[in-house]
Order: C-alpha cells, then structure tokens, then sequence
C-alpha cells in the first residue's frame, strides 16, 4: 500500500471508530479515548517521531471527523468536548476541507535544489541556462539564490548530471486552480475564493494532511431522531462497494436510512432536459453548449471563468432534480447525499433540499461499525428505475452520452469531453469562452472536474477500471433513455 | 505438489479497507503463477470480528496463513515464501 493509501486507512479507521463511539453507551467518553485506543502505551510508534506526537494528530484527525476545522482548534480542548458540541450543533457553516497543518511540516517547500550530484563540472551549463542569474559557483559548486530564482526549471533540464531537482509540494502540484499554498511558516492552507472543492489534494498529500470536515454525527444524530432520514446514492456508488445496487439498498436501510434513491433517477431528467435546451441553444445561434452537472466545474466557473458562463446549460444537476422529487413527497424528511465528491458538499449546503452529504468512504465506515455484510443482504427495489445511459452519468463521456441519446436526431450533436480539469483544459475552456467557439467544431462540451469523472472522486474506494466495469455490468440490464 | 489457494475476502470490512485493489490478483496471479497457484473472491472471512479487527483489513489466506494489511506486493510475496518451501 502507498503511503497515501496508508493515510486514507487511518482517515477511515478514525470513522470507523467515531461511529462505534456514537452508538456506544457514552459517546462522549469513547470518543476522547480514539487517540489511547489507536495508539495504546507501549506500543510500536508507527509513522511520527513518538506516540505522543501520534496522538496528538489522530486527535486533529478526530476533530475533523466530527465535523469541525483542525485550523480553529487550539489544543486546549479535549475531544470530549468536541462530541459534545458535535452532539450540540445545530447547523453546517459551509466549510468542506480542513488542513491538518502539523503534518506540513514534514514537507519541503517547493524550490529547485541542487543536489550532491552537482559535479560542479568547467561547462556549468546551469549556470548559462539561468536566465535570472539565480545561480553562482560556491566552493566548486552551483548554488541557488532562491530570492532570484523563478522556479523555470531551465536548470534542471540543462544539468547533464541530473543533479538538479525541482522538489515540489503535492498539493500544490495537485491543485487545479492554485488555491493552496505552503506559506512562508511552512503551513499548507486554502484560500476559499479560489477553491473549487475538486478534493485533489486529499488524494495527493502523502501526509494525508488535508481532511473533509464530515457530516457523519450530523447524519446519525437525524438517524436517531424520529424524522425519515432518505439518501440519494450517486451513479458512481455502482461501482465501488461489493455486490449490486439492490443489494446496497438493503444494506443502507439495516444501516438506519429509511429509503434509497438512485440519483441517476435524476440524472435522466439532467439529460433529457439538456438534450431539450442544446436543441434550443443551437437552433438560437449558439455554437456550443457546455455540460452543467459537475459541481467541481460549477465551483470552477463560479471562481475562475465567469465568461464561460453564458455557455453553460441552465439544467439542474441530477442531485437537483432527484432531491426535488424527494423533498416534494417527504417534505419533512432528512435528505443525505451520498457521493464521491467534496464539491458535492458545496452544491448540497448551497440547495435546500439536501440537508447533508456522505462521502463513500464513510459510508463504508458505517457498515464496517455496523458489521453489516452488503454481499448477505437481499436485493431491494428502487421506486424508479433508471436509464442505461444515466447509470453512466458517473464516468467521464457518459453525460454527453446521455444527452446523445437523449435526442431523436443524434447527428446534430458532436461531443467534446473534458476529462479532468487541469492546466491544458482549462486553457481550453477559456479559449472556448473568449471565442464563442470551439476549436474543432464539436457542439457540446462534457466537463468532468476529475479525470475518470466521478469514479476519479477523492472519496473513490474502487480503482476506476473495476469501478467502470461494475458500472456497465448495471447499465447493461438498464432500459434505454427516453428520448425527447 | 498440491496447489496454493488464495482466497481473497470479499466482505464488506476488506473491501472499505482498501481490499478493492487487491481484485487485480485475479489476473495476476494466474499470470505469474500458471496452475501452481489457484485464487478466488471469498465471501467474508470472519478475521475482522475476531476482537473487533477491522484496522487490520484488507484481509488474504495463503492455504492457511493469513495476510493482514494485504497489499498485492504482501500477498505475492507470501505465495513466494511458500512456493520456496
């Protein structure tokens, strides 16, 4: 296992085990134990420099567990109190990702360094290539003033040694739209105005440095209450636990929701709604229309390229719809997403009608609590079933699919798919936006935030090659979408 | 020499604990081992309630050794260590 894939096993242990404490006789009291459960005295220190340090960042990780910011926390208080006034809250402020800054310090900033291979040969061709004279010979060998270098690696590339190296922070590489930094103190942090909530850094930050601040108590505690708790599974959901989507159904329902909706119910009203409007858009003269159903995306235009905007369809998103149909004949139920995204975090606080969002990894740590064996259950019936073509509303390719499909004459259409936002398509996009135009002709523009689309989500549990075949395994025996 | 099984836990537990990379040994091992080796998805094993070991999952038997944390790398190498002896 990779030392990320290490960090998300912590990050789930710790759900695992906030779980337990919930539905112990004293959550409060099981909860300040985690630390002491998970790193017991005298036991082997694992990762940090002693189990005293490891404690401390299972704590961090804890608080970020029960839903509150590591940033705000000022060590005084315990996790005991934490429950509590998880036990308390009554509302989410809008904040997804918290970092947990005390493991940045294990991470060089991002510099070009010059490493011991420096030969510091006649040619000093680092020395030439250097366009900001950044770089002087110190005792037969290259140094960099770092308070001339402009990081363009032209050194590196000119070094024949391959003696210097560009040491990067994965997060920052990671980060689409450079929304968070190592400032000069050495701490990781993101800047809210520019974050879409792709979740990316989570999956890159070796450390697992960078959390989701959870809903899970919030969850539960509505679980315990007397309303109807009703989760909305994403398309994606198909491919990531073991056995079927009926069989999920079951499992969540012994788990404590009172219902399952497919939210791929909604996503062919998505399709054949924006099949409708690009008819509408094209015969009014536009050139092209874009995809509307990627929150990661709607956070990207919100925060990056508002121009783009007036291409964008105006169709909900299949969570829109599919809460709307919930919320209308259950009107005082809860409403939990569940999906594999943190922008989706940010649509639900932004609708009404989705009270919370749960992230695939934690409801896998919901069954692991609950013992509860998806592969044992019965299948069970979902009210509405969707279309073969909205089941793929999860991977990259499918939405534009979908809204083919969707269309008596599917001539008229030419996709282009974006798959994953980064530096090349988002210059793309804007070159679309500034020309009014696409540069190969293609009419509608599928953008999926992570590359993969949904199955490539930070909260992923399968990898997207098995993940996309239990997906088709589904969609295959699915009806066909109706066209409009 | 009778055939090695592997048998990789399926559960719910293993699965959320990282087991869902571990369905790639289903290619590789027949790849690398031909018939020496005989591998298949097992429902739940069981080894994660015995006292509440779920931390330790993804879970993998090697014939009657078990594979705890079982990376693909962990359970190729105890399928090496066997075939040695």
């Amino acid at each position: 296992m990779s030392n990320v894939g290490q960090a998300i096993h912590l990050k789930k242990e710790i759900l695992v085990r906030i779980i337990k404490a919930f539905f112990s006789d004293d959550f409060e009291e099981q909860t300040r134990l985690i630390p002491f459960d998970m790193r017991p005295k005298g036991m082997e220190v694992p990762y940090r420099c002693c189990i005293y340090k490891e404690r401390a960042i299972i704590k961090d990780r804890t608080i970020a567990g029960l839903g509150f910011s590591i940033e705000e926390d000022d060590e005084t208080v315990s996790l005991k109190t934490y429950a509590k006034r998880a036990m308390d809250r009554k509302g989410l402020d809008g904040k997804n990702l918290t970092v947990l800054q005390a493991a940045c310090k294990g991470c060089a900033t991002n510099r070009i360094y010059v490493t011991n291979l420096c030969q510091g040969c006649v040619a000093r061709p680092c020395q030439s290539s250097c366009k900001f004279g950044a770089i002087s010979i110190v005792d037969g060998r290259s140094v960099i003033d770092d308070s001339k270098c402009k990081k363009c690696k032209m050194c590196v590339n000119a070094c024949p040694y391959n003696a210097i190296v560009k040491i990067t922070v994965p997060c920052e590489e990671a980060c689409p739209v450079g929304a968070i930094k190592k400032d000069e103190t050495g701490f990781a942090s993101i800047d809210e105005s520019e974050c879409i909530n792709c979740g990316r850094c989570i999956s890159a930050c070796p450390f697992g440095a960078v959390h989701e601040k959870s809903q899970i108590i919030d969850i539960l505690k509505a679980m315990k209450s007397d309303k109807k708790v009703i989760a909305m599974i994403a398309p994606s959901i198909a491919g990531q636990f073991p056995g079927d989507i009926y069989q999920l159904k079951t499992a969540m329902i012994k788990s404590g929701f009172d219902d399952v909706y497919e939210v791929a119910q909604g996503a062919d009203i998505t399709a054949n709604t924006e099949a409708k409007e690009f008819v509408e858009r094209m015969e009014e003269g536009q050139n092209f229309m874009t995809t509307s159903c990627c929150a990661g995306y709607n956070q990207f235009i919100k925060k990056h390229l508002p121009e783009i905007k007036p291409f964008v369809s105006d169709t909900g998103t299949p969570l829109y719809y599919t809460a709307e149909i919930v919320k209308k004949e259950f009107p005082d139920a809860v409403t939990v997403f569940v999906s594999p995204c943190v922008a989706k975090r940010a649509e639900g606080f932004d609708n009404e009608n989705v009270d919370y969002v749960m992230n695939y990894e934690e409801l896998g740590a919901l069954f692991v609590a609950k013992k509860i064996q998806i592969l044992e259950c019965e299948g069970g019936k979902y009210i509405k079933e969707a279309s073969k073509q909205a089941r793929r509303f999860g991977y990259s390719g499918g939405v534009a699919e979908s809204v083919k499909a969707s269309l008596k004459d599917e001539s008229i259409i030419q996709p282009c798919i974006i798959n994953g936002l980064n530096k090349d398509t988002i210059k793309q996009l804007k070159k679309c936006a500034a020309c009014g135009k696409t540069e190969d002709g293609s009419n509608i523009i599928e953008v999926m935030c992570c590359e993969g689309g949904c199955i490539g989500g930070n909260a992923a549990m399968n990898n997207q090659r098995n993940a996309k075949k239990l997906i088709d395994n589904l969609a295959e025996n699915s009806p066909e979408i109706k066209k409009v | 020499m009778e055939k090695i099984k592997v048998q990789v836990c399926t559960g719910t537990t293993c699965f959320v604990m990282g087991g869902s990379n571990l369905q790639e040994l289903n290619s590789i091992i027949p790849e690398k081992y031909g018939d020496k080796v005989e591998v298949a998805a097992s429902n739940c094993l069981g080894l994660c309630s015995i006292q509440w070991e779920y931390s330790k999952a993804p879970y993998v038997k090697v014939d009657e050794d078990v594979v705890s944390e079982a990376t693909v790398e962990k359970v190729l190498e105890a399928i090496d260590k066997k075939l040695e002896n």
